[in-house]
């Protein structure tokens, strides 16, 4: 227990270091001139609140650290986390299913759901290879963006629709994933990482630069919408049409709560596959591949075909969210694919608890809900998401579920603490 | 060979910036094991304080002078951030998982460039060419080599911070506490070693190499904006992977490697896809040599 003055003391010193790193970037602005030429101009009151947040927050963080409640007994709440957890995920579904059906809902909110259960269903993905194989992929985009773009492209130039090719950007996504995974077999960890970021880079130039066949900066227009069962929802009415059929007043909302029917389908599914092949040998195998690589190895685990698979699969639910994109977006350009994207997806995963499905659904509607619904901040969004992200990190760092029951186990099951198993090595 | 001459004084002057960003990544990954990802974006704020100091002087007459000012008190401030950013978003997290403080970084990054583009703005800012002219190398049926004044400025203040650096690593105590650590940083905690402001320091030290990149960087093109950080840090990251991460010669050798694939690509193929040459050279090198050129090979226990 600090004394006062040891607390004012440091806060102090914290708000000084704080004056100097503010002191160029937000007491002072550059501007243009009318000659153009550079100026500066000072922000002394902007400067002041700054520094005085940064002491105020240094001064309650220090109080907190005096007085926070003992810790109480890690185990009990990963019990009590489990137990509720049991009873969350089906509550989850139950409202995941019914949002569209709430009298009087906004369409804003079904669309912010398909984007939360677009990027759950990239984290269901990205899941399989970091937070099963343990593989830390930082090019998953790449997959996202093969989906989206063989939609784009078979749409536009052999006229097919959502559901033909719904099955074929999988496998091909699936197969760029085993194109890509060759090369990388031998790799670990971080270079595993730089690598699979590059080539997430790699395809994103290709696109941007080969124009005569993606239409490069700009994009590709006009991709179908999906169909059901041939009726489209056109707002235009007439044969044909969904609203003509069941004689209702065309809405944009139908069109919304049937996007967000597919993606809630499609997240489903890559769930459903995920806990399936967590009980087979293959599901096995790539925990076995986390926990211990040579390990793994010695065991006779084929390796090469542990982590291609993994490689594969987790692409292939890319390559379906990516179609998926293209259909809902009806436009796509390279700048959707950006690293940040990855990024975001793989902060989803680690947030969640690598590994844990429940926990990546909940931090998807947390990353992606949140900022979504500050669109009013738009400059500040970003920067909220990055304070957010480091803060998160560094109260949780195992994310927000961060315990799991091993998948087998000889006698009766223990749940592990969440020290005792490594994601992501590599 | 005109061109090819052109081609080669481009790519080292690249080259030599992106072997200082790249010492930055390999110090930090050598002695805690992790990819400092906000490492480019210290780079870019780098560039922005050199760009702010330079403004604040435009009234003084001596070119020489304001830019060393300016690289000194972006250094300064640079280590001052990297000292910071160790301290609020990494140094918690040590000893956690793996994948913690990289995601941690990641935030640190997003977090960094939108600072800046709050605070100062989206647009890209330019400079006037600070040193113009230079010497003619070379006179090829009008083709002319050109070393600018600029270029060798960029070479000189390179080695002079690489042999200071040199210096500190392998001359002082500092420096033999942080090969300490990064040989056995619980072994060197036994031996009396304060790891953590050994860490502190190597963090300082990284940031204000990058800063110094910066400035070079901000004097050599002439406009920044609060995106540079991500493709040079990517880049910097990359000549740190190929010449072996945790090798500080390894870096400066990746470095110039990096700059000169990418001032021959521009040269000879494509200008687009130079980026692409870069990130395909990078994952063939680790295909072959997993731990790059001159990175030692780890032997792995069971």
């Amino acid at each position: 227990m600090r004394d006062l003055t040891h607390n004012l003391k440091d806060s102090a010193a914290v708000a000084f270091v704080a004056f100097l790193l503010f002191g160029p970037f937000i007491g002072l602005q550059l501007g243009d001139s009318d000659s153009g030429n550079l100026t500066l101009s000072t922000r002394p009151e902007l400067l002041a609140i700054a520094v005085g947040l940064t002491f105020i927050a240094r001064m309650l963080m220090l109080l907190w650290h005096d007085h926070r409640p003992r810790k109480p007994p890690k185990l009990q709440v990963a019990e009590a986390i489990r137990k509720s957890g049991k009873l969350i995920a089906p509550a989850l579904l139950v409202c995941a299913i019914g949002l569209p059906l709430i009298p009087g809902i906004a369409n804003f909110y079904i669309d912010l759901g398909v984007l939360i259960m677009t990027y759950v269903m990239l984290g269901w993905g990205l899941n399989i290879v970091v937070g099963l194989a343990g593989l830390l992929d930082l090019g998953y985009v790449a997959f996202y963006a093969v989906g989206a773009y063989s939609f784009a492209l078979l749409s536009q130039d052999f006229n097919l629709g959502f559901w033909e090719c719904l099955p074929i950007s999988g496998l091909l996504a699936a197969c760029w994933g085993v194109f890509l995974g060759f090369p990388v077999l031998r790799l670990r960890g971080d270079y595993l990482a730089i690598v699979t970021l590059a080539f997430g880079e790699i395809i994103r130039l290709v696109i941007t630069n080969w124009v005569s066949l993606t239409g490069g900066p700009n994009g590709i227009y006009d991709i179908p919408h999906p169909t059901l069962f041939g009726l489209t929802f056109s707002m235009a009415g007439g044969p044909g049409t969904f609203s003509d059929f069941f004689h209702v007043d065309p809405t944009p909302q139908q069109r919304t709560t049937y996007l967000y029917y597919i993606i809630l389908a499609l997240a489903l599914l890559t769930n459903w596959v995920t806990l399936r092949l967590r009980r087979q040998p293959l599901g096995r195998a790539w925990e076995a591949l986390r926990e211990d690589e040579i390990a793994c190895r010695s065991l006779g685990i084929n390796l090469r075909n542990t982590k291609l698979t993994a490689f594969a699969i987790g692409a292939m639910f890319g390559g379906f969210a990516g179609c998926f994109f293209a259909t809902r977006q009806a436009f796509i350009s390279p700048d959707s694919f950006t690293f940040i994207e990855s990024a975001t997806v793989l902060a989803i995963v680690v947030l969640g608890g690598a590994g844990s499905q429940l926990g990546v659904a909940l931090a998807a509607m947390v990353m992606i809900g949140i900022p979504a619904l500050l669109q009013d901040l738009q400059i500040y969004r970003m920067l909220i998401f990055g304070i957010a992200l480091v803060t998160i990190m560094v109260v949780r760092p195992r994310g927000f579920i961060s315990t799991r029951r091993p998948t087998v186990s000889l006698g009766k099951t223990k749940i592990i603490g969440a020290e005792m198993v490594s994601e992501g090595r590599g | 060979m005109a061109y090819a001459l052109q081609q080669l004084v481009n790519g080292i002057t690249l080259g030599m910036i992106y072997g200082l960003i790249a010492v930055g990544y390999t110090m930090v990954y050598g002695i805690i094991g992790m990819i400092n990802f906000a490492h480019g974006d210290v780079f870019m704020v780098g560039a922005f304080v050199g760009i702010i100091v330079l403004t604040a002087l435009a009234g003084v007459t001596s070119v020489p002078l304001g830019i060393l000012v300016a690289l000194i008190l972006s250094a300064a401030l640079c280590g001052l951030y990297g000292f910071s950013i160790e301290r609020v978003a990494y140094r918690p997290l040590r000893g956690s998982f793996r994948l913690a403080p990289l995601i941690s970084a990641i935030g640190m990054s997003i977090l960094l460039e939108n600072y800046v583009q709050v605070s100062q703005g989206a647009l890209e800012r330019a400079i006037p060419e600070a040193i113009p002219g230079g010497i003619t190398l070379m006179d090829e049926n009008g083709f002319i080599v050109q070393l600018s004044w600029m270029q060798m400025a960029i070479v000189v203040v390179t080695l002079v911070t690489l042999g200071i650096f040199t210096y500190i690593v392998t001359k002082t105590p500092l420096g033999r506490a942080m090969r300490a650590v990064e040989q056995d940083a619980k072994m060197a905690a036994l031996l009396g070693i304060d790891t953590n402001r050994t860490i502190s320091y190597t963090f300082v030290i990284g940031s204000a190499l990058a800063a110094v990149a910066g400035v070079m960087f901000l004097l050599y093109y002439g406009v920044i904006d609060f995106y540079i950080g991500f493709n040079a840090g990517i880049k910097a990251f990359t000549a740190a992977v190929l010449g072996g991460i945790g090798s500080l010669p390894g870096a400066v050798l990746g470095g110039l490697l990096i700059g000169l694939i990418e001032a021959f690509w521009s040269g000879y193929a494509t200008v687009a896809y130079k980026d692409v040459a870069v990130y395909s050279i990078l994952a063939i090198v680790l295909m072959f040599m997993p731990t790059g050129l001159l990175g030692r090979n780890e032997i792995e226990k069971v």
